[in-house]
């Protein structure tokens, strides 16, 4: 049942697909920016906390296209049917509903991944000066490393959209957590060059397991040992995270008055 | 006067349905404002690295930053209407709004208002402040007034560029994700146009002129600028209103086009 709920959301997605198009021109913009603001911060440096600048572009790239596949909208779908009581319904039928969610979302991302981040790689590689990767067990352990963003991401989307069972308004909530992820998971700015306490910080949530870890394997930043344990610390965030998940589920379905009627 | 008035009676209008939900307000403020407090963060951070970021100091791409929040802000307050289409154009609520006696524009921009959006810019106002002391800069009223003439120069640019963009609607009722693409074009105005290449610069100048909400009007008040810069601030209020000139006529041959939504 799980599978046909993938490709079910997959082909809802291919319908929709023309939006995607320009999704593709914005992330390229948004490389754009940060590859010309790293152009400028790097000026005659060769390297900066080990990154050499075609590392840096590199990482600007992949990491963007990268949340091409892994972001979605989990937390505002689950904060809207919370809000119009229709989660109700999904509470009688006999699955669970957090499941559900979830392979939705990689339907969606599957979507992404084909359509969207694998054509938007091959956009910005024409565009900027990126060194792929020339091993093939680093593609190998980048894929691994991406189906675990996917899941960490989705998991802290769950947890957002449980918040609406207890505030009503999680709008902006949602939008500051969106805020929080791209800072610390080192969209902008790899965790490398995070000033020491931020830095230290960083590496104790779980946000840079969504975009730092995969990115620096696959700039060759990391590599043999080194990438083995990014995989395993990703690993550990998604079993570590199915927690407060649980747990919040279990309270919240006490907790949930629908309005109306 | 009129359109004082209206002004007024939608301000209160806002507030009356927003008190309802007070906590709304600051949960708004505050996610508006993390979202610039990360793109600050982005710049310090960088600066650890680098003493300077294609000739600027950190203090002088700060201040840039700073005064890129005050027009956005108010921008960003007047000027919400990213549903447009769907709104007006798909559901039909256009004709409601051409009915009545004040211009159709003016009416759904304050139908869409959003104050919590000026927040951003008196926080704007605040790091341009702070960083005007760390480089000892000295001001007088005239660059107050400059100050308030460059903000509206800056506020007509991105003006008269979304009102064009969102004209589109009349045009199509398909979504375009040519607003979104614009939106997030709009951040290269915080930074020197020094420091992309020659391509951008030109697009950033005339044809999106992103830079003339930024960095351009920032520099008059810097003081490493030379004559160059200078000429560039100062041109701000004629691009903005070139552009609001654009803007409307094209908004005002949409409204031309626009036949209602049947049924």
């Amino acid at each position: 049942m799980y599978l046909d709920l993938i490709r079910i959301r997959f082909l809802m997605m291919l319908a929709y697909r023309v939006n995607y198009y320009s999704g593709i021109v914005i992330y390229a913009v948004n490389i754009g920016a940060y590859y010309f603001f790293w152009h400028a911060i790097y000026g005659n440096q060769e390297a900066i906390r080990g990154f050499t600048l075609a590392q840096m572009t590199t990482y600007v790239a992949v990491s963007w296209m990268a949340r091409a596949f892994y972001f979605n909208n989990l937390d505002r779908e689950i904060a809207n049917e919370v809000r119009d009581g229709s989660v109700a319904i999904q509470f009688v039928r006999p699955y669970n509903y957090l499941l559900v969610k979830l392979f939705q979302g990689f339907g969606e991302g599957l979507f992404r991944l084909l359509l969207f981040m694998t054509p938007g790689l091959v956009v910005v590689c024409l565009i900027f000066p990126i060194e792929l990767p020339r091993d093939p067990a680093v593609w190998l352990l980048y894929l691994a490393m991406l189906a675990f963003s996917f899941l960490i991401n989705s998991e802290l989307n769950l947890l957002t959209g449980m918040g609406a069972f207890y505030i009503e308004n999680v709008d902006g909530l949602i939008r500051m957590k969106r805020v929080v992820v791209d800072l610390f998971s080192g969209l902008f700015v790899p965790i490398a060059l995070f000033p020491g306490w931020l830095a230290v910080l960083s590496e104790w949530l779980p946000f840079q397991a969504i975009a730092y870890l995969p990115s620096a394997v696959f700039t060759g930043r990391s590599s043999g040992d080194e990438a083995l344990v990014a995989i395993g610390l990703q690993a550990v965030w998604a079993v570590l995270l199915i927690v407060p998940i649980m747990l919040m589920w279990r309270a919240a379905r006490k907790r949930l008055f629908v309005q109306g009627g | 006067m009129f359109y004082l008035g209206l002004l007024w009676e939608y301000f209160k209008n806002y507030a009356k349905t927003r008190l309802t939900y007070r906590a709304d307000f600051w949960i708004e403020v505050i996610s508006d404002l993390t979202w610039q407090a990360m793109n600050l963060a982005v710049i310090l951070i960088a600066f650890q690295h680098t003493p300077a970021l294609g000739g600027w100091t950190e203090a002088e791409i700060v201040f840039v930053f700073g005064y890129f929040m005050v027009p956005y802000g108010i921008f960003s307050c007047f000027f919400d209407l990213w549903n447009f289409s769907d709104r007006y154009i798909v559901k039909g609520e256009m004709d409601r709004v051409l009915t009545r006696p004040a211009h159709n524009l003016f009416q759904i921009l304050l139908e869409n208002m959003y104050p919590p959006g000026l927040i951003g810019s008196f926080v704007g106002l605040a790091i341009m402040a702070v960083t005007a002391g760390q480089m000892g800069m000295t001001f007088d009223w005239t660059d107050l007034l400059m100050l308030i003439v460059l903000t509206m120069g800056a506020v007509m640019v991105y003006f008269g560029l979304f009102t064009a963009l969102t004209a589109i609607g009349f045009f199509t009722d398909a979504p375009t994700g040519i607003l979104p693409l614009m939106f997030n074009l709009q951040s290269y105005g915080r930074y020197p146009v020094t420091i992309y290449n020659r391509t951008m610069r030109f697009v950033l100048t005339w044809l999106l002129p992103f830079a003339f909400v930024g960095v351009y009007p920032a520099s008059y008040f810097l003081d490493r600028s030379g004559a160059a810069d200078l000429r560039m601030a100062l041109l701000t209020p004629v691009v903005g209103l070139v552009f609001t000139g654009i803007g409307l006529a094209v908004w005002n041959i949409g409204v031309k086009q626009y036949r209602g939504a049947g049924s």
